[in-house]
């Protein structure tokens, strides 16, 4: 059983036949060729996989596909615009905040989704809502700079 | 020249980790793509007596199965050459030993297939543990070894021995000799990237692998011996590594993702899930280390005798190498005038170990700065002192004979105290490693 999936990738339509097992993550780096959300773990635990679902950072290993019917998705593809790199793209490349780069899209999209919320975060804070994503390489104090150097300079 | 000295530089593909522009192994697409799935040993040691796919091969979707059978170059690879690709003999000596691929439409399939195989292993004893591995009548982990340690140096050496000077003597100086004995666990890397491989011919026949190796060109040599085929007729494509940290230092998915494509001509990839990669990937393997360490009373050392085992799983990976490393470096950065290091690497039925961070050095080192502390509290004196009057100064020499140049123990620990906020005695803050003076 397959359904038609239609709803809003980082501000344009689009569509996709799905199963009812697949999930968002699927859907992106399978059916939509969008290959930035990764795929750590498939289990929710890595956070590799983040995207932004009407403006919420969620796991899209964990996301059944059919529900995000109508929504607005977005992923790191989304963030910059006409190639202008957003001012936490660029603290994530001034403060080196990738080595291996495989956790930085979920990085991005979650510290995009705090910001949002909290445009002045405390360290504790950030540590707080970045703790579901994980980097083996240990840029962890680096990610942390960046996004208070972006919220410094956002005032 | 002067633009980039002292100064923080972005990195040079920093700005494709932010846009999601870089493509991994695991975001290459290739039309035709079939999906390859490992048939592993689920039990720890064992013979095949049977190996059915008859049900397997009628789900639709199925390409077929590739075996030990279908390598037509050598078994076997890694470092020290003794890591079959699949099992050989009918032989399975850990459990997630790889036995048999499958090639499928997907991944569905592909594991549906795989649960439908009929499998009849006998199961035999297996040895867990290092020191009943060295028993006369274990159990061998290897039917074809004389005993589960490792030969290090073929015929028949299987001990890494590194001495300087004498330790009787040394001992025979020492007021106190403290022992102490310490062990490390098995550790997995877990790099954010599981091991991925895309394979498929290109329209010169030749084989393209788009590959996670941290170790291309070793590889590379190994992936012609499995084969059967020169270098120029391989592409081998990486450099794209999404972490590592050692653990990509072995082959985990290429020669098997390459054998599906001699045999059965579609693009596939072979990605391990995160279950997978932790199960059945090489890892930092255990150690147990045994210092007896001889101190007078003043805290200078006189001697130091260790002894080293490491379990290095079924197979050898890299482990004996890294084993050497350990024994060198074990003794730690003090001058001991007498020094005797003993190592060994010995096979169990748990998964292969292999590299990982500082290789197995910090093994050693964990060890040493814990015993340290231990002598220290047995001379009822600062472990400060008791280091930093020991800490290898320009001239000293090592076990295996080198001559310290540039040492920078002693600094170090200066830096490290001042980071932490701890004041030290102006005795030690005095102390240079340029010179061993009377203090
Ligand atoms: S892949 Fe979704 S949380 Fe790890
Ligand atoms: S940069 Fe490698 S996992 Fe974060």
């Amino acid at each position: 059983m397959t359904h038609i999936l239609s709803f809003q990738l980082n501000g344009a339509p689009v569509q996709a036949l799905v199963k009812p097992s697949d999930s968002l993550l699927d859907v992106l780096r399978e059916k939509l060729d969008v290959t930035s959300p990764k795929r750590g773990c498939d289990s929710g635990d890595c956070g590799a996989c983040t995207v932004l679902l009407d403006g919420t950072a969620v796991r899209a290993c964990l996301t059944c596909a059919l529900t995000v019917e109508g929504k607005q998705v977005v992923t790191v593809e989304g963030l910059s615009r006409e190639g202008e790199l957003q001012p936490l793209q660029e603290a994530f490349m001034a403060h080196g905040g990738s080595q291996c780069g495989f956790c930085t899209s979920g990085m991005l999209v979650s510290a995009t989704a705090l910001l949002a919320k909290n445009p002045h975060p405390q360290r504790q804070e950030i540590a707080q809502e970045m703790s579901g994503n994980l980097c083996r390489c240990g840029c962890y104090e680096e990610i942390t700079q960046a996004i208070l150097d972006t919220a410094r300079k956002g005032e | 020249m002067n633009q980039y000295i002292g100064k923080a530089m972005p990195r040079y593909d920093a700005q494709g980790h932010v846009t999601g522009k870089v493509r991994y192994v695991d975001d290459i697409k290739v039309p035709g793509m079939k999906c390859v799935k490992v048939l592993r040993s689920p039990v720890h040691k064992g013979v095949i007596k049977n190996l059915d796919f008859s049900k397997a091969m009628t789900v639709p979707g199925v390409v077929g199965f590739v075996t030990a059978q279908d390598i037509p170059g050598k078994n076997a690879y890694g470092r020290f050459q003794d890591m079959p690709v699949l099992a050989p003999e009918n032989r399975v000596r850990y459990r997630g030993e790889p036995i048999a691929a499958v090639v499928a439409a997907d991944e569905d399939t592909a594991l549906e297939a795989l649960s439908l195989v009929s499998l009849d292993i006998e199961e035999q004893t297996p040895v867990f543990d290092m020191f009943e591995a060295m028993k006369p009548d274990a159990p061998l982990v290897r039917h074809d070894s004389k005993s589960n340690v490792w030969v290090h140096y073929p015929p028949d050496i299987t001990e890494v021995t590194m001495v300087k000077g004498r330790v009787d003597e040394g001992m025979a100086q020492a007021d106190q000799v403290i022992h102490g004995r310490y062990s490390t666990g098995v550790q997995d890397h877990a790099p954010m990237e599981t091991n991925v491989s895309v394979a498929y011919r290109d329209e010169m026949d030749r084989l393209v692998i788009h590959t996670v190796s941290q170790t291309i060109y070793a590889h590379l040599g190994m992936l012609c011996a499995i084969l059967a085929m020169p270098m120029s007729q391989i592409r081998y494509i990486g450099g794209r590594v999404g972490g590592a940290f050692g653990g990509k230092n072995d082959i985990h998915t290429d020669h098997i993702a390459a054998l599906a494509v001699l045999k059965f001509g579609h693009p596939v990839k072979y990605r391990l899930s995160r279950e997978e990669d932790l199960q059945f990937t090489t890892k930092r393997g255990a150690f147990v280390l045994d210092f007896k360490t001889g101190v007078k009373n003043d805290g200078r050392l006189t001697a130091c005798r260790i002894d080293i085992w490491h379990d290095t799983g079924a197979y050898a990976g890299m482990s004996p190498y890294g084993l050497e490393k350990c024994a060198m470096f074990a003794p730690g950065p003090y001058d001991f005038p007498h020094v005797k290091v003993t190592a060994r690497t010995i096979f169990t039925n748990r998964p292969i170990s292999s590299s990982m961070r500082g290789f197995s050095v910090i093994n050693g080192q964990i060890a040493s700065e814990i015993h340290m502390n231990r002598v220290a509290e047995a001379l009822g004196m600062d472990p400060w002192e008791l280091r930093f009057a020991n800490a290898w100064r320009d001239g000293d020499q090592g076990v295996t004979g080198y001559k310290v140049r540039g040492a920078g123990a002693l600094e170090a620990m200066k830096k490290a105290a001042e980071l932490a906020g701890i004041k030290l005695p102006d005795k030690l803050m005095s102390m240079s490693s340029r010179g061993r003076q009377a203090s």
